[in-house]
């Protein structure tokens, strides 16, 4: 259904679908940090400018083929990644948001005031399609479509693959419980790190499809609001489920553009979207879809739920564990 | 003090101190554990028993002092080394990880000592032995039935024994406990006291326990605790008779408040 929809819908929904598909992205990778590991950046768009001015530079200025461009973006951002991450994975919690944050506008100052490299305020204009030496041309929005939908596709099936093997278990491990990890033998801070350093690297593959698809890279991609809208896009499709924050990416670029064309004041309409998610999904959409079929199945056969799970070793009264449950 | 050659030693603890600012916490601690044996520590609230377990486990770095660990030095290394040496523990606060659930929580505790920590390529459930090694856990304790459920949905008691079960799960060779029977019902703690009378004899563990009864039960000796200094160590029936443990505990002086939780 996916590889079919350009075919179907207006032109205007393809591009609405590409950016939706880099920016959801670089949620997926921030909920790598966010949702998995319990580690909230608010830098994450740096990883994702850093590498798509690293492409777009390498393209415009150097001529290089795509493929190369390609890597040198994410060489970049590799390389900010491992640098960043030695600084931020010591600390946790707020200090670990206020470090990325920090790291984050330093990455912005540089965009911004290093003129002879990036461009500076005026940007980063004129970036070539990528040239793949196929029959099809990639300044066709379809091709375009396809063409990031498989590098989107890929980097979901290896995060899937991440999130669901033992060392995914042991990032949700470390977000419930550091100090029980460490004494199980985790050396906790090797995770945290590898954790970053790939979150980064991925956010890096969404920045390097940007600057081909967009061409044109400017400071305010790699803006503190840009990272800050990463944030909100993990929230509101919910955080910790690997998909939702796709879904929460294209939440938020439909809204921008479909409410935009409407009123200038598609902020608020955001906002509210995120006051009404936080306060009656708070594990976002995902989370709320979720609940939603749990309370259907719990209404079509209440005793299953209840039943079997409790009871059976003869748990002392006044320890009903549903009544637990909602304590936590 | 055991004899040097008499029996192995397990754990050396050597004017082990950790100060707080002001604070003296541990105050040069010296304890010595033969390999096998079961030692509850005693004492009164702020004794400083968890802050010890603490020092043992990595935690907290010592401010001076020396541990060793069958005959290894381990003062300056890592918690996640001195687990891998085999030192397990469990908390005296639930530390679960309660969003995951029990065999989540179980299969953590397995791996958390062998290279398939570091897998990112394969799903969990790609290795029998992990899933094997932790049904075989819970059925230990009854709670297979509850494998699939989120943890928080166990009972204050259930989730005590898993508290147990984490830390057995790394087959340790040193396990300290932390008030395992922490508000639990006569009942609940039976169990408890069922798990840790059954547990392999070669195992050494070091009990941190208010409950008489149980510190009387599992351990052979008694060490008492007071304001971060040893104040005795012996049989249970020397500690019981000890004038200076008696007025701790009966009301007379300082720390008269502690023994009830």
């Amino acid at each position: 259904m996916v590889l079919a929809l350009p075919r179907l819908i207006p032109a205007y929904y393809t591009h609405l679908l590409i950016l939706t598909f880099i920016y959801g992205l670089m949620a997926m990778s921030l909920d790598l940090l966010m949702g998995y590991t319990g580690l909230t950046s608010f830098g994450h768009a740096a990883y994702f400018g850093a590498a798509a001015y690293a492409a777009g530079i390498l393209a415009t200025r150097y001529h290089a083929h795509f493929s190369v461009s390609m890597l040198g973006g994410l060489a970049v951002a590799l390389l900010m990644a491992m640098i960043f991450g030695l600084l931020a994975t010591r600390a946790t919690e707020v200090y670990f948001l206020i470090i990325t944050l920090a790291l984050g506008m330093g990455v912005w100052g540089l965009a911004y005031r290093w003129a002879s490299l990036t461009g500076g305020d005026n940007g980063l204009p004129g970036i070539p399609p990528p040239d793949l030496g196929l029959p099809w041309s990639l300044r066709d929005p379809v091709n375009m479509y396809y063409f990031v939908l498989a590098f989107f596709g890929l980097a979901s099936f290896f995060l899937y693959l991440f999130v669901n093997s033992p060392f995914g278990l042991t990032l949700r491990g470390i977000r419930e419980s550091e100090s029980r990890m460490r004494v199980l033998g985790y050396h906790t801070w090797f995770h945290k790190y590898t954790a970053f350093v790939l979150a980064g690297t991925f956010s890096g593959l969404g920045g390097v499809l940007y600057a081909f698809y967009n061409r044109f890279v400017s400071p305010a991609d790699v803006h503190i609001t840009a990272s800050a809208e990463a944030v909100l896009m993990v929230i509101l499709g919910g955080a910790g489920t690997l998909f939702g924050p796709v879904l929460g990416a294209g939440l938020v670029v439909f809204l921008r553009n479909l409410v935009s064309a409407y009123t200038r004041r598609w902020l608020l309409i955001l906002g509210a979207t995120y006051v009404v998610v936080v306060m009656y999904a708070p594990g976002g959409v995902i989370g709320g879809v979720k609940g939603i079929v749990a309370r259907l199945k719990r209404g079509v056969a209440p005793v299953h739920v209840s039943g079997p799970a409790a009871g059976s070793r003869g748990v002392p009264a006044g320890e009903n564990p549903d009544e637990r449950a909602l304590t936590h | 003090m055991v004899h040097a050659g008499f029996t192995e030693t397990c754990l050396v603890l050597t004017r082990l101190s950790k100060h707080f600012g002001g604070l003296r916490a541990v105050d040069g601690v010296n304890l010595e554990v033969r390999r096998g044996e079961r030692r509850a520590i005693i004492g009164p609230n702020g004794a400083g028993k968890t802050t010890l377990f603490n020092l043992i486990t990595g935690e907290l770095p010592v401010t001076a002092g020396r541990i060793s660990l069958f005959g290894q030095d381990i003062t300056a290394l890592p918690p996640y080394r001195r687990a891998a040496l085999g030192i397990g523990r469990t908390f005296q606060i639930m530390n679960l990880f309660p969003r995951l659930t029990v065999l989540e929580n179980v299969l953590l505790a397995v791996q958390g000592l062998r290279r398939t920590k570091y897998v990112m390529h394969r799903p969990v459930g790609a290795y029998p032995e992990l899933q094997e090694r932790a049904r075989h856990l819970l059925e230990r304790v009854g709670l297979w039935e509850k494998h699939d459920l989120p943890i928080a949905s166990l009972s204050y008691g259930e989730q005590r024994q898993i508290e147990v079960l984490l830390a057995l799960a790394g087959d340790p060779k040193l396990l300290l406990l932390d008030e395992p029977t922490a508000g639990l019902s006569p009942a609940e703690t039976r169990e408890i006291v069922g798990i840790l009378r059954s547990l392999d004899p070669s195992i050494t563990v070091l009990l941190i326990e208010h409950d008489m009864d149980v510190a009387f039960e599992v351990a052979d000796r008694i060490t008492v605790l007071h304001f971060g200094k040893v104040l005795a160590e012996g049989t249970r029936e020397e500690i019981r008779t000890n004038p200076e443990v008696q007025s701790i505990y009966l009301g007379v002086g300082e720390g008269a408040q502690g023994v009830s939780r």
